[in-house]
């Protein structure tokens, strides 16, 4: 398979129409405008269909549409935008609607800045909208992961019945990478529950989060819960590189685990004992790891473009503050090599192996 | 004996919740029949707004996607899309329509969405218990405007047809009445002219039903039915606000 150079952002698109998506339903706004822009190009060649919406919250409910009409159905925006689609985006988790939603995040709160951020965190796996009901969340780590992981959120979204988000953020968008592309796949839209017009079936399918009776609204959040389970127990994806002989693990993802990467790099060369762990999937969290490495006598040090949101998990993981350290950049400015090395020295100093 | 009347298929044989008076069972028979006489039953969605017909996927033997409020154009366009051979409708009521979904039934219309909406303009929030709505009549007392709707201080009603028919992209825009025998059956004809137009492609159609409230009017039936013709239809005229042949004959 041949390797072409590409975008984050177009990776990204590509790897989805690659995947199978044919319905891509946006609105613009910078640092994620390569992706409806690609969209716009690519879709007519593949007899899929792109739409600009007059909003995000058009976006998301012409998503909510497609994808209980049973199709492999994206969207794409940026922190703001993602805001705004927080309202559709509950609704497709309570009615069980598998879509793939794209958020390359910029510095917020507000209007923000268009410098990358990891400051979504929270909104991503905690919630965001109204309601007890999760995403499934995947942090690519490169251009190739932008691909790989959108296919593999398609798939997920589907088997699951539930909605997918990807998170990412510009510097992932912008950066161009090789990328080897898997061949263009069509997935029909056919699900056996999906509203196409009942076409023979004895009983129409509705597509709703509505539970009016108390005991029906808890029965189906129970049902709801009992999914997350099941993906909490069998989606978790890390990469983990030298955590074993590690006295101190370092714990990013995205952008900053590329940093921290550069910087192990160089504190290896120093014969320093650093790891790196690097949730793929952000929801569910990668605790199980974390715990086993806690009780192996390890440190943590959370890097993270936040005042401090991955750090929660990580802390809920290890289950002892004292073995977490973080350090957080602010919305706006990415964290160096340079800063990360040192902070890295000075808690190994702290700890006696300096 | 030849049946002349029966109960339509594209109707599930269900009570529904609507209150005593109501108009809205009327206009799930409407839609029913229309869908029935075209034939479509197996290939229709529905979409069904926030409101009181909020359990519209109930009554009808159709699929259904059930939307957040405001946004059933926008469902609407995402099933469309996947499925145009597919007869997609949404059945919306005028604070879902007209208030928190302005932005979409213009942009849906604007686009000429091959799409059929059934717009019930009743002038008031029925589910929620009687609010001021978008179509509010100046004057008319709600439990938002309970000093009678104030022009000065909150505006003026919206007349959806009429500002749907300053663009372009709308194929079929009418505005009827269901407060008589003779305005039901001139309904049905608008609504089933407004499907047979999108299984004919001919893009995007909407059908205001005027309708009625007793429960949030504090009348009687025949009071709100009354109500209808005095003062709503002068408030909102009857008729054709966009003719299929004016999108359809561009060499006449």
């Amino acid at each position: 398979m041949e390797r072409v150079m590409m975008k984050g952002n177009e990776a990204l698109a590509e790897g989805a129409i690659r995947a199978g998506c044919r319905y891509f339903f946006g609105y613009p706004i910078t640092p994620q405008n390569e992706i409806p822009e690609y969209m716009a190009r690519r879709m007519p060649e593949v007899g899929g269909v792109f739409l600009q919406a007059e909003s995000e919250v058009s976006a998301i409910n012409m998503v909510y549409g497609a994808g209980g009409a049973g199709a492999r159905v994206l969207t794409s925006s940026s922190s703001p935008g993602i805001s705004l689609k927080q309202e559709g985006i509950s609704y497709l988790a309570g009615a069980q609607v598998p879509c793939v939603i794209v958020n390359v995040a910029r510095g917020g709160p507000g209007l923000g800045g268009l410098n990358p951020s990891q400051a979504d965190y929270f909104q991503a796996t905690k919630g965001g909208g109204h309601g007890d009901y999760r995403l499934l969340v995947y942090a690519p780590g490169n251009a190739q992961e932008m691909v790989d992981l959108i296919g593999l959120a398609f798939d997920k979204a589907e088997a699951y019945r539930n909605p997918v988000m990807i998170l990412t953020d510009a510097i992932m968008g912008q950066m161009m990478e090789p990328v080897v592309l898997p061949p263009l796949r069509t997935v029909a839209p056919d699900q056996p529950w999906a509203t196409t017009g009942k076409r023979g079936r004895s009983k129409p399918n509705i597509i709703n989060s509505l539970g009016l009776v108390g005991e029906d609204l808890e029965r189906i959040n129970r049902e709801l819960q009992a999914k997350y389970a099941r993906m909490a127990a069998s989606e978790v994806r890390y990469e983990a590189d030298g955590v074993e002989e590690a006295d101190l693990v370092v714990v990013a993802y995205g952008t900053t685990s590329r940093v921290a990467r550069s910087a192990i790099a160089r504190l290896r060369q120093e014969k320093k004992k650093v790891g790196l762990l690097r949730p793929i999937t952000l929801w569910p969290f990668p605790q199980q790891i974390l715990a086993e490495l806690a009780t192996a006598g390890k440190r943590f040090l959370v890097v993270e473009m936040s005042a401090g949101q991955l750090v929660e998990d990580v802390i809920l993981g290890v289950n002892d503050r004292e073995k977490v350290a973080f350090f957080g950049k602010l919305n706006g400015t990415v964290p160096t090599v340079r800063e990360v090395y040192d902070r890295i020295r000075s808690l190994l100093s702290e700890g006696g192996e300096g | 004996m030849k049946k002349v009347f029966a109960y339509p298929r594209a109707l599930s044989q269900r009570r529904t919740h609507y209150c005593p008076g109501c108009t809205h069972g009327i206009i799930h028979r409407l839609v029913a029949e229309a869908i029935d006489d075209l034939g479509i039953q197996e290939r229709t969605v529905g979409i069904a707004p926030v409101g009181c017909a909020v359990l519209a996927y109930d009554y009808f033997d159709v699929d259904f996607q059930e939307a957040a409020h405001g946004r059933a154009p926008a469902v609407a366009t995402g099933v469309k899309r996947v499925h145009p051979d597919a007869v997609v409708f949404s059945y919306q009521g005028d604070g879902d329509l007209a208030s928190i979904g302005m932005a979409e039934i213009i942009h849906a219309a604007t686009r000429g969405e091959n799409i059929t909406v059934i717009f019930v303009n009743n002038t008031v929030y029925g589910m929620t218990g009687g609010q001021m709505a978008p179509t509010t009549l100046p004057g008319q007392k709600t439990t938002t405007s309970p000093y009678g709707r104030d022009t000065a201080t909150v505006g003026y009603p919206i007349r959806v047809c009429e500002l749907l028919a300053t663009l372009d992209g709308p194929a079929y825009l009418e505005r009827v009445s269901v407060h008589d025998p003779q305005h039901i059956l001139k309904a049905g004809q608008a609504i089933r002219k407004a499907f047979a137009l999108q299984v004919a492609g001919k893009g995007f159609s909407l059908v205001e039903v005027l309708s009625s409230c007793p429960t949030n009017w504090g009348m009687t039936p025949a009071e709100a039915l009354r109500h209808i013709k005095e003062t709503l239809i002068p408030y909102y005229p009857l008729g054709v606000y966009r003719a299929p042949e004016e999108v359809t004959g561009g060499d006449a």
